[in-house]
């Protein structure tokens, strides 16, 4: 059975997305997908235990995280020297470097470089150019686009978008993805992952050897050096990366580093948080292209510096911590919402509780207000980021601005104005307990249900029953 | 050293029981905690609904009626982590109040970090013959860094039968608003955490916070589960 999910595509700049992320509605058709929840919950209780065993081999893990929240503080804090830094060091490798103000400038740009080197494109997984939507530019301009990550080939065939930042079939069992291979490809239904992983290698090595173009994002882009680094486990990245004559970069401004030393930390913190590997199969460094007397990479090598909304982060100073992540997946991992949603719901490519932070920032909270809401503010996320990003305090932050700006549904404004005024004295607050304890007492010989939203309380719980006296009437 | 008593709304208005525990297992420890008659509630509930300016109203006077304690005690993670670790985030525009709120938020307790960090004890005295499971509160655990108080404290109570608890630091789902806010996430939530403390084969389940326990004694109580909620409060008080 294939689950086949879409959601509403991004903005450009010119058109803004007018409809609004109703989390609601997609968490409960989420909660409804039994096969779905059981996916989740498997790839999410496997996620963690990793992870977890990962980190333990580590004893000064929680000064390595203190160190890359330091590094990309101060990273962010001089971006424009470092991207200064960045472009000349790539300039000088050979590489030619592009600043794209938005998602349209980047889509077009990149339309044209491959364009220009021939039609046929392989990409590795870049959440980026999800982001910015680049597959449908380049098709529409006549490119054959191939993602070769297997999750990304996956998603491409069911014609979905991912759903998962770092894991884009997560929401996905086995059993789907054999009948999708089957399905598109007219293989028989294999029930071993390694078959699986086998028919789909066979279908794009062809790509890789035949491809123009290979386009890659950027896990993190070294200023000092002028060196791109992708971290990868299936080698495609280092095949799109060096095969075709052409290899275009695409990176959101956030991912320059200063100095080669710093990769030290972060690439200790990245494969551990994400997957809980050691060290991902291949880490690529690739500093410009193929120099004289190389026998590997591609001839032209072409960094695209992505803003979209970053420098306008970058400026919130409460929000700019955001710009830190390192895309590796594990807040989503340990969300109990997200392990009960997967992506799709958030209405964006990044997800989970950084999605609930940068969807909203990215798009606005009109359309994205709803996401910082969908927390019960657990502080899971918070306590695994390797980054130290403080993702319950940006949740907070922005249901603050959502009120300010938004407002809120008259009975919620009631409550809290009841409520609150209700606190204002200890006279004020035992007479209302007393008034709500009659009432209800009320209410439950009636049969009447509590005002929405509270009646959802009952929805699967029962009320608790009012003591005859509240503490301050027995002692105070 | 002058403790406050910090019952919370939650706990003065519908779980009663639990303050005169808190006070009971206090005396215990030879501290006869203030009660403060006039306060009334945090106002966490506003903060984490982005009603910041209503919640200010409540953090203001919420200050103003513990300044003179040395120590105050609560039964409540959520209620502790909201003076320790929002109160200066909330009230940051004010200097005059962020100074107040790091000063408030040092001497502001949950019951098991005071009992076992501050005086020192683990054994209060207690006796509770039945099995009990123990589920981890988001905020204290994750806020205030409590983990092993209370389980150092259920430990040497007299014949506790401590049961593990499958996902014990997994959310219980119930959030303040987002119960009733995302309510099919929250029950969803709820009914892993249920499994869980049914597998876990405790007649009772505890935790630091009344909040977590209304929602999840909601919840066994539909489904008509055998097992109990009861906070940790009111095990360390049984006799």
């Amino acid at each position: 059975m294939v689950v086949t999910t879409t959601y509403d595509r991004r903005p450009t700049t010119v058109f803004p997305m007018t409809k609004r992320i109703d989390f609601e509605q997609n968490s409960e058709k989420a909660l409804q997908n039994a096969p779905l929840q059981a996916t989740l919950r498997t790839a999410m209780v496997r996620f963690r235990a990793l992870r977890i065993s990962a980190v333990e081999e580590i004893p000064d893990w929680q000064a390595l995280r203190q160190h890359a929240h330091d590094t990309k503080a101060h990273a962010l804090a001089h971006l424009d020297r470092y991207l200064e830094q960045l472009e000349r060091q790539v300039t000088g490798a050979g590489g030619v470097v592009h600043w794209a103000r938005d998602a349209d400038e980047a889509r077009n740009l990149i339309t044209r470089l491959a364009g220009s080197s021939g039609r046929r494109v392989v990409k590795s997984k870049s959440m980026t150019t999800e982001e910015i939507e680049l597959n449908d530019a380049l098709e529409h301009a006549g490119c054959e686009v191939t993602e070769t990550d297997l999750g990304e080939y996956l998603v491409q065939l069911a014609g979905e978008r991912p759903a998962h930042i770092i894991a884009p079939v997560v929401h996905k069992s086995k059993e789907a993805i054999a009948a999708l291979l089957s399905e598109k490809l007219g293989v028989p239904r294999y029930d071993d992952a390694q078959e699986l992983t086998r028919v789909a290698r066979e279908a794009l090595r062809r790509k890789f050897l035949e491809a123009d173009v290979g386009i890659s994002g950027v896990n993190f882009a070294v200023a000092e050096t002028g060196t791109i680094v992708v971290v990868e486990n299936e080698g495609n990245a280092r095949l799109a990366t060096t095969l075709p004559r052409m290899h275009i970069a695409v990176m959101g401004i956030e991912k320059v580093i200063p100095r080669l030393a710093d990769l030290d930390v972060f690439l200790t913190l990245l494969p551990r948080s994400a997957t809980g590997q050691r060290m991902s199969s291949y880490v690529s460094f690739l500093t410009g292209p193929r120099r004289a007397g190389e026998a590997d990479g591609p001839q032209e090598l072409h960094l695209v510096l992505l803003d979209n909304g970053r420098t306008a982060i970058h400026a919130d100073s409460s929000m700019r911590e955001s710009l830190a992540c390192i895309r590796c997946g594990a807040c989503l991992n340990v969300c109990p919402v997200f392990e009960r949603t997967a992506g799709h719901a958030y209405g964006s490519e990044y997800s989970g509780p950084i999605g609930a932070v940068l969807t909203p920032l990215f798009e606005g909270l009109d359309v994205a207000g709803d996401l910082p809401f969908a927390s019960s503010l657990c502080g899971a996320c918070g306590e695994v980021c390797p980054v130290k990003i403080e993702l319950p305090r940006l949740l907070l932050e922005l249901r603050s601005r959502v009120v300010r700006q938004r407002g809120a549904p008259v009975a919620e404004r009631l409550f809290v104005w009841g409520w609150v005024n209700a606190m204002k004295s200890a006279r004020r607050l035992a007479i209302a307990g007393k008034v709500a304890r009659v009432v209800q007492r009320f209410m439950s010989a009636v049969h009447l249900p509590l005002p929405y939203p509270f009646s959802r309380w009952s929805a699967s719980r029962e009320l608790p029953t009012p003591p005859a006296k509240a503490f301050r009437e027995r002692t105070l | 050293m002058r403790v406050a008593l910090f019952v919370t709304c939650l706990i003065d208005q519908l779980f009663p029981g639990v303050a005169e525990a808190t006070v009971t297992v206090l005396r215990r420890c030879g501290i006869e905690p203030a009660l403060v008659p006039e306060q009334t509630c945090c106002g966490q509930i506003a903060f984490n609904d982005g009603f910041w300016p209503e919640s200010r109203t409540l953090a203001r006077r919420h200050l103003d009626l513990f300044e003179g304690a040395d120590a105050v005690v609560t039964p409540s993670g959520s209620c502790a982590a909201m003076v320790r670790e929002f109160y200066s985030m909330l009230l940051q525009e004010d200097h005059n109040l962020t100074a107040r709120a790091h000063h408030a938020g040092a001497r502001t307790y949950e019951l098991t970090e005071f009992l076992v960090d501050v005086l020192h004890r683990s054994d209060v005295g207690a006796r509770f013959p039945h099995r009990v499971t123990y589920h981890a509160s988001c905020h204290g655990l994750r806020g205030l860094g409590v983990r092993n108080q209370p389980l150092q404290l259920l430990s040497r109570v007299q014949d506790l039968e401590l049961r593990t608890l499958d996902g014990v630091e997994e959310c219980c789902g119930f959030g303040g608003m987002f119960a009733v806010k995302f309510a099919g996430l929250s029950g969803a939530m709820l009914e892993t955490k249920m499994r869980a403390i049914e597998a876990s084969g405790a007649e009772f389940v505890t935790a630091t916070d009344a909040s977590c326990l209304m929602h999840i004694d909601g919840g066994l109580r539909r489904q008509r589960s055998s097992v109990k909620a009861l906070h940790v409060a009111e095990i360390l008080a049984s006799q």
